[in-house]
Formats: C-alpha cells, sequence, structure tokens
C-alpha cells in the first residue's frame, strides 16, 4: 500500500495527469462563469494543483522534472506564434510605423521600471532582474530570466500575474486613459500582458485581439534583444 | 509541405524552426532565446512559402497555441516554492508589478495613438 502511494507521490503519469485534471477544471471555470477575468484556467491549475502538492506533501523538486514532458511544448509552441503573425501581416500598414516605434520603447519601458522600481521600494538585485522580463510572454520571460541571472519559475509567475491584473483591469484602464482605437488597445494589451492579456483583448473584438496577439509576438522579440543590454546599463548606475 | 495537412509534418516544422533557432543562438552567441528566432524563421517561411489554410504547420500551430496557458503550469507552480520570498518582499514585488504594467501600458497605447494622428 504504502509502496503504490510513493509511486502515485512521485510517478510522472499521475503528475502529468494531476496537472492536466487542474487544468480541465480551470477551462472548465472558465466556461462556466462566461469567460470570468479572475477564472484563468491558468490560475485555477496552479492553485489546485499547490493544495495537491502541500496536501500529499511532494516537493516542488519531484513535480517539476515530472512534468517536464508538458513544460517541453513550450518552445514550440512560442515558435508558433509566428503564426498570428503571418495571418495578420497584411493588416498592417496604417500602424506600421506607430507599432514598430511603440512596442521597443514599450518594452524598454517595462523593462527600466520593473527594476528600478524593485531597487527603490528595497529589494535586491536578484527580484530586480527576475522582474524585469515580466511583460514577455511566459515561454520567453522564463528563457530570458534563467540567461539574465533571475529566478525562472519566479519570473513564470510574475510573467501570469500581469498577464491577470491586464485581463481584469486592462480594459478600463485604456478607456479612461482615453485610448479607443482597437489596434492601440490591443498592442497595449499584448505588450504588458501577452497571452492572458490576449484573450482579453479578443473578447473585445477580433481586430483588438489580433493586435494583442501580434504586439506580444513583438514585445517578446523586443524583450530578448533589448533585455541584456538595459541589464548591463542598469547594473553600472 | 503546402496544403499538407498532416499534422505531424506541421509539429516537424515547428520543432526544426525551434531547432535551427537554438543551433543559430548557441553559433552566433546572442542572449536571445532559441524559440525566439525559431518564431522568426518559420515567419519568415511561412511568408516565403504561403502554405493552405488548412496545412498541418497551421493546425500544430494552432492547437499549440489554443492551451499555450497549459505549458506554463509547471513553471507557475513553482510559486509553491518562492511563498516565502513573495511575503518577506511583498512590497517591491507588488508595487513593481502593477506601476511597471501601467507604465508599459499607457506608453503604447499613447504612443501607437499619438503617431497615427501625426
Amino acid at each position: 500500500m504504502s509502496e503504490t502511494l510513493e509511486w502515485m507521490r512521485t510517478s510522472p503519469v499521475a503528475l502529468v495527469a494531476l496537472t492536466l485534471l487542474a487544468y480541465r477544471i480551470g477551462c472548465e471555470a472558465r466556461d462556466r462563469s462566461g469567460g470570468h477575468a479572475l477564472a484563468q484556467p491558468v490560475l485555477v491549475a496552479i492553485v489546485l494543483i499547490g493544495v495537491v502538492l502541500w496536501a500529499a506533501d511532494i516537493d516542488y523538486s519531484t513535480y517539476r522534472p515530472g512534468t517536464e514532458l508538458i513544460a517541453f511544448w513550450l518552445g514550440p509552441a512560442t515558435v508558433a506564434l509566428a503564426i498570428p503573425l503571418h495571418r495578420q501581416f497584411a493588416r498592417l500598414r496604417g500602424v506600421l510605423l506607430p507599432m514598430l516605434v511603440a512596442v521597443p520603447v514599450g518594452a524598454a519601458t517595462s523593462i527600466l521600471t520593473a527594476y528600478a522600481l524593485v531597487r527603490l521600494l528595497g529589494g535586491d538585485d536578484l527580484l530586480a532582474t527576475t522582474m524585469a522580463p515580466k511583460a514577455a510572454t511566459t515561454p520567453v520571460s522564463i528563457a530570458l530570466s534563467e540567461v539574465a541571472g533571475g529566478i525562472p519559475p519566479l519570473t513564470a509567475v510574475l510573467a501570469i500575474a500581469v498577464g491577470i491584473l491586464g485581463a481584469v483591469i486592462g480594459p478600463v484602464v485604456l478607456t479612461i486613459a482615453r485610448i479607443r482605437d482597437p489596434r492601440a488597445r490591443g498592442l497595449a494589451l499584448g505588450a504588458t500582458s501577452h497571452g492572458i492579456g490576449t484573450s482579453r483583448a479578443l473578447a473585445e473584438s477580433e481586430e483588438e485581439g489580433a493586435f494583442a496577439g501580434l504586439s506580444m509576438g513583438l514585445t517578446a522579440l523586443a524583450t530578448s534583444l533589448l533585455l541584456p543590454v538595459l541589464l548591463v546599463m542598469l547594473r553600472q548606475l | 509541405m503546402d496544403g499538407n495537412r498532416d499534422v505531424i509534418n506541421g509539429l516537424m516544422w515547428l520543432l526544426l524552426c525551434q531547432v535551427a533557432g537554438e543551433v543559430v543562438v548557441r553559433l552566433v552567441g546572442i542572449p536571445v532565446p532559441g524559440p525566439v528566432v525559431g518564431m522568426v524563421l518559420l515567419f519568415g517561411l511561412l511568408q516565403w512559402r504561403k502554405p493552405a489554410p488548412a496545412a498541418g504547420v497551421f493546425r500544430a500551430g494552432d492547437a499549440l497555441l489554443r492551451h499555450l496557458q497549459l505549458f506554463f503550469v509547471p513553471a507557475g507552480v513553482g510559486v509553491v516554492t518562492y511563498l516565502a520570498v513573495v511575503r518577506d518582499d511583498a512590497l517591491p514585488i507588488a508595487g513593481a508589478l502593477v506601476l511597471s504594467w501601467l507604465a508599459g501600458l499607457l506608453v503604447v497605447g499613447w504612443l501607437v495613438t499619438g503617431l497615427r494622428r501625426g
């Protein structure tokens, strides 16, 4: 009996099944609440799995390698971000130049303010480095945090948090700031709240969602290129 | 490859682009994640070859993107390991997160709006 329990606690099969089950419950919660901003499948899944790991006394160091099979797909999914980019390419004409200015400036703003604010509010360099890539889509932010010397799982959590922030209050903030052009709204949401913000933008309009997806891909690229340079500059201050 | 609806073929293209991206990153020594370079390569390929809408690469890619959230659940669960860090540094984490997010949102939104008028 105890041997069977031990197998359950450490088997990749059981851990992957647990993860898929928790994610499915999260999807169910989103659909049944009519797409409520707080019912994000990823948030629900993380909370549920956290509770199970705590109750069954399973270490994260056991859980994470066991679910490598799921995390593996982050790479190909990031490559696949080229697909919405490819599809929307023709609709770009009117906003091409504004976008090519705004997205890199936005990415730089996100990196600089994240690093500087953490330091100003009393955090150390490790925490500031961990916070800096948060605006990039999560798979990219994890990889960037790893390269920059941050704490990748914490970066992932922070990226998910800004995603949820964008889904919950993003549209309201944009309206208060008198940003009404659906393309500008989508680009802003995608640049700061990646995939989760994009799903909220899609709920507002298809055009807004398309530009959010495009912005998410470009922000990932801009953040990748800007982060190493900006971090060197910031650390010399 | 045009018009080929095989999802395995599509997955193969996604993985080949990722491998090519990883190889480029290692050869050139640029501090960019391999999958991001792979994304640029795939974008170039799609623009060049213009595969049919039902091509495997779209079906595989769309399926992955539909459940993008799932793939970062394992990383997100890592919060259980960092609960103590989050509690100890609650002010810098929450303050920087919200203010930096707001700054990025307004900068992009206002720049796009302003530059379109000008």
